[in-house]
Order: structure tokens, then C-alpha cells, then sequence
């Protein structure tokens, strides 16, 4: 790495304020990692749960799909491509392993994207990583390269993950279109709770989808003349609406695809009963 | 904590440059920048921080006659404009000059990285204020003076001009000897801030630049800094000063709360629409247009509420006149007991512009209130009343060179007088530092070379300046340094303040001697290393000095005129209007005052005041 | 209007040690931390150090930590806290201390001289610039920063770590990037300085310089985050290198150039360094006139571009001037 060492005056003071402490602060700063910590760590666990817990194989030799109930396909499955697929929402089987949840071979993709949205990364390194765990309050490493090297440097890969899921929010949208038609003998419209779930589901993840740092960077962010690309501009400045609210857009798709997920889960084994009416 | 002891660092650095440049505010800066690339070897000093300096409070706008918005607006009618403003008592040459190379002045600006707000065109917008006809300000957002200051900063990083932070000028050195030759400058004097150790910069030409005086007034919307530190400097030096009875009192400074007392409310907010109306909801500027400015201003609200759009057909709303005109009405409304709860009156900007324009066009007055007042300006009016806010009065120069009447030295901006007349136009004052800082950088660096014998002080001026700037630490159980700069303040406020009389202004030059006693056998407690009581113990001089040259310059003018009122003498006298009153200093160290007759302006320009108004 | 008295606990002392030392003032209602620290001064500790000019919330001179949080001690309401509550007030931590409250912020200035200036295209006359307002509007917000560093303060990038200030230059000076790159007329390539030169990746967005800002500028959001994504388009998108390859993508035409401020000795000047034996007057002539002939003798004022590039450069911008030779300038528009 270049450095440009500009010659100074090396008899400066250099000493700091010796202050000891490691923090001064007298508010309650610890709250904000806090509650990140238990609500990302319970989507995790979660997450990981559900997504190796994908079906249960009957006496007679037939699975059945804990993410499936007809005709609700839980997002964390979707779009569902692998061979333990329930056929109605079977996107062409990927056979290879019969035995592996069909939810791992997409979940990388929002996964990914989470893991590098530019929110989440402010959220996870304070809550997780301490650096810092608060403002003004010190963090507990003794070395810091932050982004330069692997495999932080990983995170520049952002927009790759944002362009895979505009793929699955494409295809999220999709299901919770299919949410509001029951297949049996032909289309019929259907309405049930479980197609607003999805619904609302889908706008989240639209939300959150469309207020990325790099979607706005791709709309308009890059250039510097906005006047002379008007609807690039318009883009850029609904996106940044958008991105100003990028946090709570966050937060709220996270814990709705989990509550989506779970819904689906217990209508489908049973636990409750999806309320709905077949046109 | 290892205080340095007094003693021990007395050795005084040396430094030598062909210019020196005192303060680093907008004209100082834009002084070295010129000097510099005149090929001279550039210093900058100054009391605070790079980019600190008061110029960052300028709000409204850089006046220029670019006629962006208004194609009629030309350098002449900005020149009648100034010179109507200052009630014809300006040196007419600077108002030309300045009038004229405003417009480049701007434009080099934004070669240099400022971002001025645009036209529709593309062009840099310009605002309506206070005293010019068009809408002339260059403006970003209510935030130009900064734009301004960083612009001229980073020109100066580019170039590598020397910066001195943090050092203050004690006293400016000369030659010594006899006749004109002893008389020149050789340098300046001062000591670090950080350390309290001494500099001594060697230079035949020393610009200064060190703004205004408004820390003697209680009210102020000025800083710490303006202490009138090249006012006194140039006293000291054996320069003069001229118009020092003329100090702007800026119409609108917030009253609420206390901690912010005198804290500028920018013009804009008048340019952009507000109004001012006292406790009874009226708008009460249309009741105090005075016959001078009849022929222009709106006599009824539905003509002033047209202008805004259509400048040609309409005449200016009476909120928009000259800030001495305002700040008086203002005056007379809270004494007359139509004030607010907290003694000001109300500017309402809120019922006449939607909030998003608000947040657009003044953003910083939107945070201003919101933070320090916890006033919300797009759904409440502000309160406010005069504040001490400039000083038109300053160093005597020349017009094209700005050169004072000593050798070697030089001086802009408000520490320079003459240019702003009796009253000070808003957007006149950034405009005058750069063109006049141009002017002065360059002039001062064509000097230095052609000093081919570098002047040189004696050792023993050196050694006197170090012995007076230690002096307090000498002295044991005086007075604390601040008692007597806030009871100066208190006084200069009431009794040398917006309205003066002859009886009070007496009583204020008593006080003041009584003052100067004290100063001399101020204490100070702790070390040199950044120790602000030593510091404010050393500005007193400049501020009691600059205070007695205001108080008996206005005691001697006999009238009122722009910013300088007299209840004694209401009326403004047209012999006064001839005259310009000069301070010197004696040997003595007295303020001594003396009349000048105005320099009279050529023909050709006085054609301009002649045309029928309109 | 209520007085009441406040309970202070300032930080004092210099580079060699210090302490906290409390103090009961006398406030009033409206009143600012500055306001106590001033009243402070003139009753009680006429020598207290601090550092302010305008008390408006404008110059950013008054930065310190209250209850350690970063902030211009003229815009921290007293209002604010608990009737009763004492106040801690500290320097701020990540710069050397000078005394009391007053820190030495040169890293700052030092780090300013490293952004190349502003360089509009050649053939512009003097200014008079035609531009749009939407052109221009993100590179005023940045230019609405007034330099009180509680960014760079708080930022736990040299904050918690020291060593990697030569490396970092701070959020303040990633919004001097973001500036002038957005600018519509500048014709610098930044991209590569602010990532390579100036640490941009140690930033992990945490957010912090936008939490103090007193301007409310999102420097993240606005300065930080689009100048990570223009340097990925750079450095990190195999597509866009790919496309630039086959011409699909233009690459940048603009020019690659040193520091403003060159690579000569500091301009910033200091006090000097206390001399322990006194010196005799002759001999400290002698040493400055040295100092002046060597500040000359140093390139450090800059005339052209190619003079200005650093020898790290020199290869790169052979490269982009060879590129660039029939382009001259010429804006990159993607």
C-alpha cells in the first residue's frame, strides 16, 4: 500500500489526555448492541434451524414439507429448486443430494446480502465484534484493519449479492402472487392469512431490496451530471428516500421472513389453522 | 501539570518573510493568497485555528453585480447603492473599485472550489437584500461566509502559504531612527498561544486583517476575537484611523435565550420574505421610511408583497431597507413597549413560506433556532432585536493600495475604514474582503520588494514588547482580567451603544480611563501554556483602546448619520456630511481626533446620484 | 428565570499528566456547557484552557467529550441532562492534549494537504462556471462541514488505534473526496488516492462520524458508502473490469496528481521547541534563514500536474497520461 508521508514536525506533543477510563459515557449505550445481539442471534438460530428441519417422511414413505402448505411456500425455501421440492412449487429439480434441505441451496444468496449490506455490517461489528461496541467507547482489539484485507475485503462484493436477490425477491413476489390461487382442477382465487403473510413479506424485502447503497450507487450514484439523465435521477432520489429508511427496512424484513417462515411451519404441521376462503 | 515557568522560554523565535499577513479571516486570507502569488514569501498568523476566523458567520451572501437573476444590475448601480447605504460619507474611489472587481472576485472563487447556488440557467444565484436594488447576493444557502472561508483556505493549503495558528500579535515592530526611513515597518511581535513563547516575524510589509471590535459591546454577534486587535496596532504603530463612530448594529440578533443573546438572525430571512411585526401583529416597518428612501421603498403591504416577484414594477418591502433604518425602528418599537415577551420584536418568516422552502433557503437558521432555542422557525416567528455587529470605522488607507499612512503597513477589511461610508450595506462586507484583499496582498508584496534594505528592529523595541506582554504575571493580587472586560462591555453597551448622547458618551470616556487604571494592574494566576486569563489580560488594551476611539469620535460628531445616532442631535447635519473625523494617537498614548474633509468624488460618478428616482 | 448550581468535572492538565478537578457553578436557564465552562473561567479558573470563537454552532472550535460523548460544548444544552447530574468534560481523546480542553489538532491540517485541490478543466476563463443545482447539491452538503473533527474524534479507526493514523485520513477528509469527486468539473482521479493513500477500507461503516456530526451531514450514507461503491467499480467488479476491457465501459479520463499541498515541509508551523540553552541572537538568525533556504530549496509549490505526482504515482500516471494524451482531461461519464 502507498503511503504518503508528508514531512512533519516531529517535536509535537503526542501524548493523549491520560484519562483511564475507558469510556466517560453515563447514558445506556450498551442497549442498542444488546438488542441487536439477542434479535440477530435468534435469527440465526432459528434460521438454521428451520432451514435444516425442511420435512418429516411418513409411514408410508411420503415427506412431508414442514415450509409447505398449499399453496403457501415459505420464503426461506424459495425459490425451491432442489429435489425434496413439493412439485407444485418445484422450479426443476437440482438432484444431487437428496438428503440436504432444499432451503440451503438458495439461502446464501439473501444470506450473503445481508451479511454485506452496508446496514447490517454497522450493526453486527458493533454488536458482535465490539469495534466499537458503542460511540466514544473503546473497543477491545489491540489491532484494527477493518476492510483492507481478507476476508473483510469480501464485503466489496455487495452489489453481486444484490443483483442474485433481485432474482429471489423477483421470485418471492411471485409466490405470494401463487399465495392467492389454490390449483385444484383448474385456478381458483384464494385469500387466507397466509397470502397477506407473503404479501407483506414481499413489500418488506422489495423495501429493503431497493434501498441498498449499491442499488442507489448503480441507479445514479456513479454519475455526477444527475441533469443531463433526469430519470436516472429520479431513480436515485426515490432510492435514496428509500435508503434513508434502509435500517428500519432491515429490521423489518428480518424478523417478518422468520415470522413468514414459522407461520407456514405450524399451519403446516398441524399446530394451528390457517383461516382462508376457495373461490 | 508542568507549567512552563516564566522564565525559561523567553528566547523569542525569528522568522523572516517579505509579507506578513495579521488574521486569517476572509480578507486576510485572500491577502496572502495574492501576496503570494505575487511572488512574495507569505505568512499567515492568527489567533485561532485555520478556517476559525469570524468570517465563518457570514450568512446572507457575497453582494456583486453580476446580474445573474437581474440583467439590469450593473457595477454602477451597486456603486450608488453603497454609497446611498453609507449615507455618501464612503471614500467614493473604494466603493467604485469595489463595486467593479466584485464580480471577478466571485468568479475566481468558484475556480478555486466553492459551490455557490445555481440559477436555472446554471449560473450563480443571486439574493435580494437589504439596500441593493436587484438581487446581488451570491449565496450558499445561509451559509456563504463558510463556503467563502473554506474556499480561500484550501487555495491557501494548495499554494503552501506558512500558516502561524494560534499565535497572537502583540505589537507591530518598526525601524527605528529618524526621519520616514525609521518610521517603516519592520515586523510583528506575539507569542503562541499553545506555549506563550515569543515570535518575532521579520517582514518590511505587514497587512492587517484582523477584523472588527465588537467583543467591547455587550450584545454582540461577534466572537472572541474581535478585540480590535489592528485597530490598536495600527494606533500604536503611528497609523490613523478613520469613521471609528460608526458601528452597525445589525437589526436582527436573537434575545432567547440568554446564553445566545446577540447571536445573528441573517438578513436572508428578510431578503427571502420575512417580516417583522411588534407585539400587536402589526407590521410596523411601513411607519419609519424615511424621506430619503420614500421614492423607493413600498408604502402598503400588498406593493411589498409584490416585489418579491416582479422587481421592475414594485418598490422594495420596508423591511428590506438599510440595516441602520431597521435596527432604529426596531429600537423604537421595544422602547415604546410594543416589544416581545424577552424584549425584542417579532420576524415571522413562518406564515409566509412553506416549511421545505424554509429548510432550503435557511437551513442553518432552521438548526440555529431549533438547537439553541428550541424554537421551531417554520411554525413560530423569532424574536429578535439589535446587536453590535460590525464596525465601519477602521484603519485610514489608501483606495488602490490600501496602504495606511505608515510605511510597510496595510489593512483590510473591517480592521480597514472608509469603504462602508456611515453604514454598511448587507453582502458589501465579504465582497470588500476580497477585492480589497486582493488589492492589499498585492500592493504589500510589490512593496516588499522594492525594499531592497530590509528594515530591522531594534533589539530593544523587541525586548519592551516581551517585558509588556509579561507584565501581568509580574503582578500580584490584582484584579481578574474578565471583571473588567464585562463591565467594559456592560458600559460600552449602554452608554456608547445603537442611541447615543453627549452627556453619556462624557460619562463613557470617564468610565473608560477609570478602566485603562485598572487594566494596568490586572494579575494573572497559572502558566504562559494556553492560560486565557493571560490572554484576555493582553486584549484589554486593544478593546479599552478601540473603546475610547469610538466614544470620543462620536461624542465629536454632532448629528446622526447611519450608525451613529444621537439623540442629542437627531437630524442628520449635510456640513457633517463633508467631513470625515480621524484618531491618532499621541505620544502621550492619548486618543486624539481630528477633522478631514471627504475626498470629493469626480464628476462623472456623481452624474449617478443625479438620475430621476424611481 | 432559574439559577441553579451546576456540578462540573473537567479533565485538566497537559501531555505530561492531569486529572479531573470538580467545581460547582452557577448556571442559568437556556444556558450551554460552554456557558458554565466560561462562567467557570472568569470566577474560578481564570487559567482553564478551552478552545472557542463563535458559540453559534459555526466555527467548531469548541469539540470536547461530555459525559463522553463527542460534542461542541455551545450546542450541548444544559437543558439536557438531569437537574443534578454532574457533568464530565474531557479533550478529546484520539488527539494529543495541549492543556485542559484545548487539543492539538494538526493531524487534521496535515492530512488536508494530502487532497488534491480542486482542478477544474483547463480551458475554463476564470469561473463563470455553467452548472445545475442538482449537480451540484451533494458536494455543498459536504462543504457544510466547519471542521470541529469530532468526527475524526470519534472514529475508532485511529481513536483505539494510533498506528493507523499515517495510513487513515478520517471521515472529514473522506467528504473532502466525495466533494470534489462528485463535483461535476473536477478532473482528478481520486478513486484510487482515497482508497490506497487514505485508508477507506479501514472504514467499517459503524456510523459514528454521522452519530456527532453537528452539521447532521450523512457522511456515511452520502460520502462514505457511494465513494466504497465508486472504488468497487474500480477495483473489486470484475464485470465492470471486464467491460472496461472490451470497451463496453469507458475507463476514468481524468488526471491522477499529488497532494494540494505538495510534499515539502509542513506550511503548518508550530511553536519551537523549547531551547534549552539560551541561544545567542546571531546563531538563531543564522538557523532560521537555514530553515527559510530550505523550505525554498523544497518543490514544494506546485505548477503542473505531472510536478505534482508522487513517485508511488509516477508509473500510474505515466500510464493514465499516455491514455489520456488524446483525451486530455476530458471527464469520464459513466
Amino acid at each position: 500500500m502507498a503511503t504518503q508521508t508528508v514531512a512533519t514536525q516531529t517535536d509535537r506533543p503526542t501524548a493523549r489526555a491520560a484519562i483511564k477510563a475507558r469510556h466517560l459515557r453515563t447514558d445506556r449505550w450498551w442497549v442498542d448492541p444488546l438488542i441487536t445481539f439477542i434479535v440477530f442471534s435468534a435469527f440465526v438460530i432459528y434460521g438454521t434451524w428451520a432451514a435444516f428441519d425442511h420435512a418429516t417422511v411418513y409411514g408410508n414413505g411420503a415427506p412431508h414439507q414442514w415450509f409447505y402448505s398449499k399453496p403457501y411456500l415459505s420464503p426461506f425455501y424459495s425459490p425451491c429448486f432442489a429435489d425434496g421440492c413439493p412439485s407444485d412449487v418445484n422450479w426443476g429439480a437440482v438432484d444431487i443430494w437428496h438428503w440436504l434441505s432444499p432451503a440451503l441451496y438458495i439461502l446464501i444468496i439473501p444470506l450473503g446480502f445481508r451479511a454485506t449490506c452496508y446496514y447490517y455490517r454497522r450493526a453486527y461489528y458493533r454488536a458482535y465484534w465490539f469495534s466499537p461496541p458503542a460511540c466514544a467507547v473503546a473497543e477491545p482489539h489491540t489491532k484494527y484493519t477493518g476492510e483492507t484485507r481478507f476476508p473483510l475485503l469480501a464485503q466489496n462484493l455487495h452489489r453481486y449479492f444484490w443483483y442474485g436477490s433481485l432474482i429471489v425477491g423477483g421470485v418471492l413476489a411471485y409466490d405470494s402472487v401463487t399465495a392467492f390461487i389454490y390449483t385444484d382442477h383448474g385456478y381458483h382465487f384464494f385469500i387466507g392469512i397466509g397470502s397477506f403473510v407473503l404479501l407483506i413479506n414481499t413489500i418488506l424485502i422489495w423495501g429493503y431490496l431497493l434501498g441498498c447503497h449499491s442499488c442507489r450507487h448503480i441507479t445514479a450514484g456513479r454519475i455526477n451530471n444527475f441533469s443531463k439523465h433526469p430519470l436516472r435521477y429520479r431513480w436515485w432520489t426515490l432510492v435514496s428516500k428509500l435508503n434513508h429508511w434502509h435500517r428500519h427496512w432491515a429490521w423489518a424484513s428480518l424478523i417478518w421472513i422468520a415470522l413468514a417462515d414459522l407461520y407456514i411451519r405450524l399451519v403446516s404441521n398441524g399446530t394451528i389453522t390457517d383461516v382462508h376462503h376457495i373461490f | 501539570m508542568a507549567a512552563v515557568s516564566n522564565g525559561a522560554q523567553s528566547a523569542t523565535e525569528v522568522h523572516d518573510y517579505d509579507v506578513v499577513v495579521i488574521g486569517a479571516g476572509g480578507s486576510g486570507l485572500r491577502a496572502a493568497i495574492a501576496a503570494h502569488e505575487s511572488g512574495a514569501r507569505t505568512a499567515i498568523v492568527t489567533k485561532s485555528l485555520l478556517g476559525k476566523a469570524h468570517t465563518v458567520m457570514a450568512e446572507g451572501g457575497i453582494a456583486a453585480s453580476m446580474g445573474n437573476v437581474w440583467p439590469e444590475d450593473n457595477w454602477q448601480v451597486h456603486f450608488r447603492d453603497t454609497m446611498r447605504g453609507g449615507k455618501m460619507l464612503n471614500n467614493w474611489r473604494m466603493a467604485q473599485l469595489h463595486a467593479q472587481e466584485a464580480p471577478e472576485r466571485v468568479w475566481e472563487l468558484e475556480e478555486w472550489g466553492a459551490l455557490f447556488d445555481r440559477t436555472k440557467e446554471g449560473k450563480i444565484s443571486q439574493r435580494d437584500f437589504g439596500g441593493h436594488r436587484y438581487a446581488r447576493l451570491a449565496h450558499v444557502g445561509d451559509r456563504t461566509g463558510l463556503e467563502m472561508i473554506r474556499t480561500l483556505q484550501q487555495r491557501a493549503v494548495e499554494l503552501g502559504i506558512d500558516v502561524y495558528m494560534e499565535c497572537t500579535i502583540t505589537q507591530l515592530l518598526k525601524a527605528g531612527g529618524a526621519g520616514r526611513a525609521g518610521n517603516r515597518i519592520a515586523g510583528a511581535f506575539g507569542y503562541w498561544r499553545e506555549t506563550g513563547s515569543f515570535i518575532q516575524l521579520n517582514a518590511p510589509s505587514v497587512v492587517l486583517a484582523t477584523g472588527g471590535i465588537g467583543k467591547s459591546f455587550k450584545v454582540t454577534s461577534n466572537s472572541w476575537e474581535y478585540t480590535g486587535d489592528g485597530h490598536a496596532l495600527a494606533l500604536q504603530a503611528g497609523a490613523s484611523l478613520i469613521n471609528m463612530e460608526f458601528v452597525q448594529f445589525h437589526p436582527t440578533g436573537m434575545v432567547w435565550p440568554l446564553s445566545v443573546r446577540g447571536l445573528l438572525i441573517t438578513e436572508s430571512v428578510r431578503g427571502e420574505g420575512g417580516v417583522l411585526r411588534n407585539s400587536d401583529g402589526k407590521r410596523f416597518m411601513f411607519d419609519y421610511i424615511t424621506d430619503y428612501f420614500k421614492a423607493e421603498t413600498a408604502d402598503n403591504e400588498e406593493e411589498a408583497d409584490r416585489w418579491y416577484d416582479d422587481h421592475i414594477n414594485n418598490r422594495r418591502p420596508p423591511e428590506l431597507l438599510p440595516r441602520d433604518e431597521v435596527a432604529r425602528a426596531i429600537n423604537s418599537e421595544i422602547k415604546a413597549g410594543r416589544g416581545s415577551p424577552h424584549g425584542g420584536v417579532y420576524l415571522d418568516i413562518a406564515s409566509r413560506r412553506s416549511a421545505a422552502d424554509i429548510h432550503k433557503r435557511l437551513p442553518s437558521m432552521y438548526h440555529q433556532f431549533k438547537e439553541l432555542a428550541d424554537v421551531d422557525i417554520t411554525k413560530e416567528p423569532m424574536e429578535v432585536a439589535p446587536t453590535c455587529h460590525y464596525v465601519m470605522g477602521g484603519v485610514e488607507v489608501d483606495a488602490d493600495t490600501q496602504a495606511a499612512t505608515v510605511d510597510g503597513l496595510y489593512a483590510v477589511g473591517e480592521c480597514s475604514g472608509g469603504m462602508h461610508g456611515s453604514n454598511r450595506l448587507g453582502g458589501n462586507s465579504l465582497s470588500d474582503l476580497l477585492v480589497f484583499g486582493k488589492r492589499a496582498g498585492e500592493s504589500a508584496a510589490a512593496y516588499a520588494k522594492k525594499s531592497t534594505r530590509r528594515p530591522v528592529a531594534p533589539v530593544a523595541q523587541v525586548n519592551a514588547a516581551a517585558e509588556a506582554a509579561l507584565a501581568p504575571f509580574g503582578r500580584k493580587a490584582g484584579e481578574n482580567a474578565f471583571t473588567i472586560q464585562h463591565e467594559l462591555q456592560e458600559m460600552m453597551f449602554s452608554l456608547v451603544g445603537i442611541i447615543r448622547t453627549g452627556k453619556e458618551m462624557k460619562q463613557a470616556l470617564k468610565d473608560i480611563a477609570a478602566l485603562k487604571k485598572r487594566a494596568e494592574a490586572v494579575s494573572v494566576e497559572g502558566g504562559r501554556a494556553y492560560n486565557p486569563g493571560w490572554h484576555t489580560a493582553l486584549d484589554l488594551r486593544s478593546m479599552l483602546q478601540v473603546s475610547e476611539s469610538i466614544a470620543r469620535a462620536a461624542l465629536e460628531r454632532t448629528e446622526s448619520r447611519g450608525g451613529h445616532t444621537r439623540d442629542d442631535y437627531p437630524l442628520t447635519d449635510p456640513d457633517w456630511g463633508k467631513v470625515n473625523l480621524i484618531v491618532t494617537e499621541t505620544p502621550q498614548g492619548a486618543v486624539k481626533i481630528t477633522r478631514k474633509a471627504l475626498p470629493k468624488m469626480p464628476a462623472d460618478l456623481a452624474k449617478l446620484f443625479e438620475e430621476p428616482k424611481k | 428565570m432559574s439559577a441553579r448550581d451546576l456540578n462540573l468535572r473537567v479533565w485538566r492538565g497537559d501531555g505530561s499528566g492531569g486529572d479531573f478537578v470538580n467545581y460547582t457553578v452557577p448556571v442559568e436557564e437556556g444556558e450551554v456547557v460552554l456557558d458554565a465552562i466560561h462562567r467557570l473561567q472568569a470566577t474560578q479558573a481564570s487559567d482553564l484552557a478551552v478552545r472557542w470563537n463563535c458559540k453559534a454552532g459555526k466555527c467548531g472550535s469548541c469539540s470536547a467529550e461530555i459525559n463522553g460523548k463527542p460534542g461542541l460544548m455551545c450546542m450541548t444544552r444544559l437543558s439536557s441532562f438531569e437537574p443534578g447530574e454532574t457533568i464530565t468534560v474531557t479533550p478529546m481523546r484520539t488527539f494529543p492534549v495541549v492543556r485542559d480542553l484545548v487539543t492539538d489538532v494538526t493531524f487534521n491540517f496535515e492530512k488536508a494537504r494530502q487532497v488534491p485541490a480542486f482542478a477544474p478543466p483547463s480551458d475554463n476563463k476564470g469561473g463563470k462556471f455553467r452548472m445545475a443545482q442538482v449537480d451540484v447539491e451533494r458536494s455543498q452538503e459536504f462543504r457544510k462541514c466547519i471542521e470541529c473533527f469530532l468526527c475524526q474524534n470519534t472514529c475508532h479507526v485511529i481513536r483505539d488505534h494510533e498506528e493507523n493514523k499515517p495510513a487513515f485520513a478520517g471521515p472529514r477528509f473522506f467528504i473532502r473526496h466525495a466533494e470534489l469527486d462528485m463535483h461535476p468539473l473536477d478532473t482528478v482521479d481520486r478513486q484510487p488516492m482515497v482508497q490506497e493513500d487514505h485508508g477507506l477500507g479501514f472504514c467499517n461503516i459503524t456510523k459514528c462520524c454521522t452519530d456527532v456530526c453537528p452539521e447532521h451531514i450523512k457522511i456515511t450514507d452520502n460520502a462514505i458508502i457511494p465513494m466504497k461503491e465508486r472504488v468497487v467499480d474500480r477495483k473489486y467488479d470484475p464485470l465492470v473490469f471486464l467491460g472496461s476491457k472490451i470497451g463496453l465501459f469507458k475507463s476514468t479520463t481524468r488526471q491522477q496528481v499529488g497532494p494540494a499541498g505538495g510534499l515539502g515541509p509542513s506550511p503548518i508551523k508550530h511553536p519551537a521547541p523549547p531551547t534549552p540553552v539560551a541561544v545567542p541572537e546571531p546563531v538563531k538568525r543564522a538557523a532560521a534563514a537555514k530553515r527559510t533556504a530550505a523550505k525554498q530549496a523544497a518543490p514544494a509549490k506546485k505548477t503542473t500536474a505531472a510536478k505534482k505526482a508522487t513517485p508511488v504515482r509516477k508509473a500510474a500516471a505515466k500510464k493514465t497520461a499516455a491514455k489520456a494524451a488524446s483525451a486530455t482531461r476530458r471527464r469520464s461519464t459513466r
